[in-house]
């Protein structure tokens, strides 16, 4: 299976540990990512104003590059994912944005194209029976807490991704890979996403909330597919420690990671260094880590 | 308290209902909104107040609430309201009267240097869409 690839702003720089898994995970899986030519920054938020469509403009001329592919558009953040999605949407149900769109870009699209993220790639068009007769390192006994966050979920209508009060695309995956799905509350509430550049004290509350309550639940590990959550989720657990001492911090990595692991990728590929928190001590409770190193 | 109709209708409201193409009196003002929002408890006003002082037409406390600021566009509040109201769209127009005026929430210049080589590129992008532009 061949996908545009859209990486997206952050997949280059901070969040390379997640586009350098995901490439090692297609390559076992047998997903082909074509990384689109040209391609530019999607705006990271959908806007939400009804009189100004001028945000829409660089989403849409990666909607319509990709579709001039002739293959599906595919990302990994959950941002890029939400961006696009919305706007393709609206292009498809609104033909006066469409052509204001078409008429400012240059590009003609009416979008018809189908926007995936990788977790539905592996889900819909692989099958999760695939994707379990090609793991080589079952997670076996890890118990891993996914967390949704908000922008692959809401709004529903628009994304048709899961269910945004319960879903269960990671989970399955998690079950796929032999680990342990955990079930805690607060994994489809936002972590406070952007909030914290204006004012760093202000995402603490919600981040703590869904940490502790996956930690609460017998989670060793927590997956994301968002570079926003896993920052807000990774960074903020030093200043939560010192300020509770019964606090555990709890390792935050990226989907793919876990993924790639379980595929039998080198170690070199999942980039573990750039974690604030060390997955390395859960990892190596199962014996994971010394077939990693 | 006084309700006008010059306050109920006024260019504000109407305004608000204009670029969030929501209507503002569909709220009946069930709570559901504040009771999921992951950071009500760093808001000055709950979700739900905001939108009934929009309502009543309270310009001014409402642009001068930090709600609108500290609301992350989830959506959560939006895909669970019974009357189909989305209040995201509403924030995000509150946000945009203030920032239409020329008076953004945000100046890159006080963000710690710290923050600013450690945050992920599309917090940046956001935050700048969010409270500058």
């Amino acid at each position: 299976m061949k996908y545009a690839y859209f990486p997206g702003c952050t997949l280059h720089t901070q969040a390379d540990n997640f586009r350098l898994s995901c490439d090692a995970s297609c390559r076992e899986l047998g997903l082909e990512l074509a990384e689109l030519q040209s391609w530019e920054c999607c705006g990271a938020v959908f806007p939400l104003s009804t009189d100004n469509r001028l945000p829409l403009a660089s989403p849409f001329r990666t909607l319509a590059r990709a579709h001039a592919t002739g293959q599906p558009l595919l990302t990994l953040c959950s941002a890029c994912y939400n961006v696009l999605k919305r706007t393709n949407y609206t292009v498809s149900g609104n033909a006066e944005v469409r052509e204001k769109l078409e008429a400012f870009v240059e590009l003609p699209y009416a979008g018809q194209g189908r926007v995936v993220h990788l977790l539905e790639a592996i889900r819909d068009d692989l099958g999760w029976g695939a994707l379990r007769a090609r793991v080589k390192r079952p997670l076996s006994g890890l118990p891993v807490a996914a967390y949704y966050g908000c922008l692959l979920l809401r709004p529903q209508e628009e994304l048709q991704f899961d269910d945004p009060e319960n879903p269960r695309v990671l989970e399955e995956l998690v079950s796929a890979l032999g680990a342990k799905p955990v079930l805690y509350p607060h994994r489809a509430e936002c972590c406070g996403a952007y909030l914290g550049v204006r004012d760093s004290e202000s995402t603490l509350g919600a981040v703590r909330t869904i940490l502790q309550a996956a930690g609460a639940r017998g989670a060793r590990v927590l997956v994301t597919s968002c570079p926003l959550c896993f920052y807000n989720l990774d960074s903020a657990q030093a200043r939560i420690s010192q300020e509770d001492l019964a606090f555990k911090p709890l390792p935050v990595l990226y989907f793919t990671q876990l993924l790639a692991l379980a595929l039998g990728a080198p170690a070199s590929q999942l980039v573990l260094s750039r974690h604030q928190v060390d997955p390395w001590p859960a990892l190596q409770e199962l014996g994971l880590g010394e077939v990693v190193a | 308290m006084q309700i006008s109709r010059s306050e109920v209708r006024s260019d504000f409201v109407l305004r608000v209902e204009e670029i969030s193409g929501e209507k503002i009196l569909g709220c009946y003002q069930c709570g559901k909104c504040s009771a999921g929002c992951p950071m009500i408890q760093v808001m000055d006003c709950p979700p739900h107040q905001v939108l009934r002082l929009t309502q009543l037409g309270s310009r001014d406390e409402v642009l001068a609430s930090g709600t609108i600021w500290l609301c992350a566009s989830c959506q959560t509040c939006a895909s669970r309201c019974p009357r189909g109201v989305d209040l995201s769209r509403i924030m995000e127009a509150l946000r945009a009267v203030r920032l239409r005026a020329g008076q953004p929430a945000l100046d890159l210049g006080s963000v710690p240097k710290e923050v600013l080589g450690d945050v992920p590129q599309q917090a940046l992008v956001a935050s700048l869409r969010k409270y500058t532009s």
